[in-house]
């Protein structure tokens, strides 16, 4: 139990995490994403299900029809089953494999998934309409000093401060 | 010189697995630095732990000053990478809606999709959400976001070029801020702590 509770130095998770985003941009010009991934799965289901309907809507069309010359695309998928790969690593390793949910201490089980049912939903629609999440659009593009990364930094850390005390009950 | 599959050096398929190896290692840190656990991320919103905060702008300046000295030497033309482009106007409302996201669900995309792999039910939802949310976004996009979603556009926008000062300064004062920011959350997390018991 004791030995699930030692995480790695933050700044030197940091350090380590920059030396890989160079990596990223220097082998395949991109960043270090995941809503993009995310956003295949549900373009691929739909084309799978309905593929008339993909290649006519807008926001399927242009992902639909050049499916082949997107290499961007699949890049990102293959870096996050690298991620859920190196996530099951990291954990096993530091015995942290293990189903729990975990939550604020004054909030039900029930309450918890709720909130993060919403929290997941507003995160899918934020991440379209934002060009990216946080890691994707902001980390990635405050490396190579991107106004969008910026923005976007101000946007979600500053909203989250602003919001912070209305939800508190959630977690503290 | 970089970067190497854009620019023709390195095929498909190698740049695939490349892909596949830096998830790796970014998946193994970010389950390392505890980005599985909810509670140590919200707890950058409420004082008792700023591990979010502190890898995420470690990451981000090791990056960009490493980024800076190859373009500067030659190793790499950021110009030829998948540069992010500036949309002020749904960036800054996407991140608003985002940020309502991060307070209530507690994780961001990628670390809930972590904490879900290594079986954590909560992040199982959240990522559960966001497809949900992915889903309605596509569906509803040309009714209500396609205008939005393309307004603001300001095209590849560098945030120094922007401000009028170089890129090294700009990094030398984010390195600055930064290095005062840690300070500042040390002392901060100390008194947050010791006033409650936080159990994590």
């Amino acid at each position: 139990m004791e030995r699930s509770k030692t995480y790695m130095n933050s700044y030197l998770a940091g350090m380590l995490i920059g030396l890989f985003m160079i990596a990223a941009y220097y082998f395949s010009g991109e960043g270090l994403g995941a809503s993009g991934a995310l956003k295949s799965v549900v373009v691929a289901t739909v084309d799978v299900v309905n593929h008339d309907y993909a290649k006519e809507a807008s926001f399927f069309a242009a992902r639909v029809q050049n499916e082949e010359n997107s290499p961007a695309k699949s890049w990102l998928i293959f870096e996050v089953l690298g991620v859920i790969a190196g996530a099951i690593i990291s954990a096993a390793f530091a015995g942290r494999l293990k189903m729990e949910i975990i939550k604020g201490p004054n909030i039900t089980n029930k309450k918890r998934l709720i909130f993060a049912l919403i929290g997941g939903l507003l995160f899918g629609v934020g991440s379209q309409l934002g060009r990216g999440c946080t890691s994707g659009m902001v980390m990635s593009g405050m490396g190579v000093l991107s106004l969008s990364g910026f923005i976007g930094l101000m946007a979600i850390f500053g909203g989250g401060y602003v919001l912070a005390y209305f939800f508190r009950k959630l977690w503290i | 010189m970089g970067p190497l599959f854009p620019l023709g050096v390195i095929g498909d398929e190698l740049n695939m697995l490349i892909g596949f190896l830096i998830g790796i290692g970014f998946g193994f840190l970010l389950e390392a630095a505890g980005f599985t656990n909810t509670r140590k991320l919200a707890g950058v919103f409420y004082g008792y732990d700023f591990v979010v905060l502190k890898v995420f702008f470690s990451a981000a300046i090791t990056a960009a000053i490493g980024l800076y000295l190859m373009n500067h030497y030659g190793l790499i033309d950021i110009d030829a990478t998948f540069y992010p482009k500036t949309f002020w106007i749904p960036t800054l409302i996407g991140g608003g809606i985002m940020a309502f996201g991060f307070i209530t669900g507690g994780f961001c995309p990628v670390t809930s999709i972590c904490a879900a792999v290594t079986g954590k039910i909560d992040a199982m939802i959240f990522v559960l959400g966001a497809i949900i949310g992915i889903f309605g976004y596509a569906f509803t996009y040309e009714s209500m976001w396609e205008e939005l979603r393309n307004s603001g556009a300001m095209g590849r926008v560098n945030i120094a070029e922007w401000m009028g000062i170089s890129d090294g300064l700009f990094i030398l004062i984010l390195t600055v801020v930064a290095a005062i920011i840690f300070f500042a959350v040390s002392i901060i997390q100390k008194k947050v702590t010791a006033n409650s018991d936080y159990q994590l």
